[in-house]
């Protein structure tokens, strides 16, 4: 990967910082081989057991690589507990889930793959269907060519992992602002940028570039889910008491593509979301809890205008240069995902083989 | 030795000559003595304390110096300046909030017979100076009545701030960030409600000879690592020096802290904290607060009429407002407390203080308590100091900090330079992140399609790039071209000859 954040330092090597700050470690160094075949494996529903979710279901390329759905819909049509997390810019991500349960993507697929309310899969019925599939087994020996003729799913694993790490989003107008042309944003994105960067709004303590996330757990105190027992998040990973409703730190990149926002998909625009953090410290969370809220949750007092910027900065951290396609066909032969009608048409990542 | 006083004599008519120029310019203006930068400064600063002061107060850039004067705009200038430049802001009131994203720039302010450059926010803007640039040097000025910082860094390395007069500016006075080798000194700071001078998250630091007072917290070390406090004057604070590890935090450490040579005094201040900050859980009346950090110094301080406790050394677990944070030692170790001056410490002390007090046996406010885990601390001369719940605290024997003289680096961090990029990169990143935001390649958008431009300039990617640079109008029917007279010669090169080759 190459862009202008490579080799520049951070401290600590934190990935962490301002405009001038390295990139957390990333994944990297997949052959194109891999990288295509996770890119199949990603958009077919072959892979869940109904034969009707793909990864793309709930992650679609021009909804942000969320699904524009307040909560995802599992296996049985039924929402699920929480909005799907963008991948954009997944592989540079070391705590995954809202609640931050897992540290590779390889670890965090398991939980889609096999929970029973979304893709519902087993591991043996994955493995099986894939080896049943005399294009999944031309594909898997093309990527991993030492290995032996039967597919396995550490290599499933790997492949969704490699097309997951090339969706880099990273030369964004923000970016070019931060490389040194400073031209590329506007008076009032300049404007949204210094509130957003400022210490009364905060926005940059929690979501700090390069990334615009610190990774970090955060108690925010944002609304829950209407008709849902109170989302406990990381309290649950961790048993502390003070993490009790606490979630990752999303990115921002991309943000305006990937409506609606927060972990139960409360917000349906930005400006509703931005306002959040100036209604009040607490001001959403239920009566008969008593959250550890996070320090930076105060009382900005933002204006009207002060939410218009920052919602008009949130636009200039759009870039998705490198959006794959949807593929028309997928090995197994069954409807690529997501259905046409919300699939682009834009040109494909790499050649097309079948 | 008649060489070496000729040699003194010289020194002493140009040191004349130096006061002349000195008076004539006004104030503090641009002195005359070698080139230097910040980063040089701080090169210097880094072998030593005497060192430190004889070449900052000879700081100078290599660049021009833009001046700004009453009525006109500190932002204009810094958004002229290139890397080098000195900002000299003349006597006057500014009503702004200055952003630096580039390197090298110094905003000095010029202080003519008492007049200061003010930069008042009026309680209605948020910060005064942000800044995320390298080798920023901030001096002379006087800000007051921000909502959020006076001078806020960002991931700016090599940087100077000092002499600076901060009053009433929000949360904090100073607060660099995520950077490292900066040094905060001779800064007065009265009125924050968080903490006057905040080193947050940053590596190498030297604070010295501020005045910080009226304020919850007069100088927080924060998830830092490699930092001295010292010959800093703390008095009338609700917490006058603190260091933690704030959990929750990216940067999840801090250690080698020395606290030194410092007046930590009277800090009974009223705490007025924002509900919910970490810093409103700081029980009014504590000298020093060490929590959860490692490898802290304290040495040779005026520690006196702090009414709480002089030293309060303390875990995660013990700290109100805390969430805990699995990936951060909630724990302090090896904290050493030697000689120190303490009178008149822990008369008033807070509810939690005395039921450790009773639990002691003891009804002596202490000058230094610990409470909850941590090993390997130790404290000197103990038998004089009235210590709570330290019972099993080594005595420290011939440690000192002496040994050190400056945290700071001998040479300056690198510059971070676009140099990872490729030169074959710059063309297409260019031409994606600027030019087609208003050029299709075969249709019409803001300005003419790129099909027709590379007709017009086939073989000719100089002519693109000089148009550019100094675009006219040229089509009724499309509006003018903006300038990218902002990219230079090599960039605008690159970035015509992609547009010739674009086919899509």
């Amino acid at each position: 990967m190459h862009n202008q954040y490579t080799g520049k330092a951070s401290l600590q090597n934190a990935g962490v910082g301002g405009p001038r700050s390295g990139l957390p470690a990333y994944r990297d160094g997949f052959t194109p081989q891999v990288i295509d075949l996770g890119r199949y494996l990603f958009f077919d529903p072959l892979l869940s057991k109904n034969g009707k979710l793909a990864c793309a279901s709930c992650h679609q390329p021009d909804k942000g690589f969320s699904d524009g759905l307040p909560r995802s819909l599992g296996a049985d049509g039924r929402p699920l507990p929480r909005n799907a997390p963008s991948l954009w810019n997944a592989g540079l991500q070391h705590r995954l889930f809202w609640d931050g349960r897992a540290s590779t993507l390889e670890q965090q697929m398991l939980g889609p793959l096999y929970d029973p309310k979304e893709m519902a899969n087993t591991p043996a019925n994955l493995r099986n269907s894939l080896n049943a599939s005399p294009e999944y087994r031309r594909l898997f020996g093309l990527a991993f060519p030492s290995a032996g003729k039967e597919i396995r799913l550490d290599q499933v694993y790997t492949a969704l992992a490699a097309f997951q790490s090339t969706l880099i989003s990273l030369n964004s107008r923000y970016d070019l602002y931060a490389g040194g042309f400073h031209d590329a944003l506007s008076a009032r994105e300049i404007e949204g940028m210094n509130v957003f960067r400022s210490f009364v709004a905060r926005c940059a303590e929690c979501h700090t570039p390069p990334l615009f996330s610190n990774q970090q757990i955060a108690v925010i105190g944002m609304p829950q889910a209407k008709g849902l027992a109170f989302d406990a998040g990381a309290q649950s990973v961790s048993g502390e008491a003070s993490q009790r409703g606490g979630f990752k730190v999303p990115s921002l990149r991309n943000i305006v593509k990937t409506a609606p926002y927060s972990h139960s998909g409360h917000y349906t625009n930005l400006h509703e979301t931005v306002e959040f953090y100036t209604l009040g410290r607490g001001h959403a969370v239920p009566k008969n809890e008593k959250l550890t809220l996070h320090w930076h949750i105060w009382e900005p007092k933002l204006s009207p205008n002060e939410i218009n910027r920052l919602v008009d900065f949130l636009g200039a951290l759009t870039d998705e240069s490198f959006k794959p396609s949807v593929p028309r066909r997928v090995p197994s032969g069954l409807k690529p995902m997501p259905l046409p009608g919300s699939g682009n048409l834009s040109k494909p990542l790499t050649k097309e083989t079948p | 030795m008649k060489k070496l006083l000729l040699g003194a004599v010289i020194g002493a008519l140009i040191a004349a000559i130096g006061l002349y120029v000195y008076q004539r310019v006004g104030g503090s203006a641009a002195p005359t003595g070698p080139v230097e930068t910040a980063e040089s400064s701080l090169t210097a600063a880094s072998k030593g304390k005497i060192d430190a002061g004889a070449s900052l107060r000879t700081v100078k850039m290599a660049g021009s110096i833009l001046t700004v004067k009453d009525g006109e705009s500190i932002q204009a200038a810094v958004s002229k300046a290139k890397p080098g430049d000195t900002i000299q802001v003349m006597p006057g009131l500014y009503k702004e909030t200055v952003y630096i994203d580039k390197d090298n720039i110094a905003i000095v302010g010029v202080i003519d017979k008492g007049a200061w450059p003010v930069m008042d926010g009026e309680r209605k803007l948020n910060d005064a100076i942000l800044y995320s640039g390298s080798g920023i040097r901030i001096e002379n000025m006087k800000i007051v009545h921000y909502k959020g910082n006076a001078i806020m860094g960002q991931a700016g390395n090599n940087f100077v701030i000092r002499y600076n007069w901060i009053v009433d500016t929000g949360v904090y006075g100073i607060f660099p960030q995520f950077g490292k080798n900066g040094l905060v000194e001779y800064n007065v700071i009265s009125g924050i409600e968080d903490a006057a001078i905040y080193i947050g998250m940053c590596d190498n630091i030297q604070v010295s000879n501020n005045e910080v007072f009226a304020s919850v917290a007069g100088i927080e070390i924060e998830n830092t690592r490699h930092a001295i406090v010292e010959n800093n004057l703390v008095y009338d604070n609700a917490g006058g020096i603190l260091t933690f590890i704030t959990p929750g935090l990216p940067i999840k450490t801090t250690f080698d802290v020395i606290i030194r040579d410092n007046f930590v005094v009277n800090n009974n201040h009223k705490n007025f904290g924002a509900p919910g900050s970490i810093v409103s859980g700081v029980p009014s009346g504590t000298g020093i607060i060490v929590m959860a950090a490692d490898d802290v110094r304290i040495e040779d301080n005026i520690i006196r009429g702090n009414k709480n406790a002089g030293i309060i050394v303390a875990d995660h677990k013990s700290f109100a407002n805390i969430t805990i944070d699995p990936e951060a030692d909630p724990n302090p170790d090896r904290v050493s407390i030697l000689r120190n001056f303490f009178a008149n410490n822990g008369y008033e002390p807070i509810d939690d203080v005395k039921a450790l007090m009773a639990l002691n046996l003891t009804k002596q406010g202490p000058d230094a308590l610990a409470i909850g885990g941590g090993t390997g601390s130790c404290i000197s001369n103990h038998g004089s100091v009235k210590t709570l719940n330290m019972g099993s605290w080594a005595d420290c024997g011939n440690a000192t900090s002496r040994d050190v003289g400056s945290l700071l680096l001998p040479k300056p961090v690198p510059a971070r330079v676009m140099g990872a990029m490729e030169q074959h990169e710059l063309g297409p990143r260019l031409y994606s992140g600027i030019c087609a935001g208003c050029h299709a390649y075969n249709a019409r958008m803001i300005g003419p399609p790129t099909q027709i431009i590379q007709a017009m300039y086939a073989d000719n990617p100089q002519g693109i790039a000089d148009y550019i640079a100094n675009p006219v109008k040229k089509r009724d029917d499309f509006p003018a071209m903006p300038s990218q007279g902002h990219l230079n010669e090599a960039q605008r090169l690159a970035v015509a000859k992609y547009m010739l080759e674009v086919k899509q």
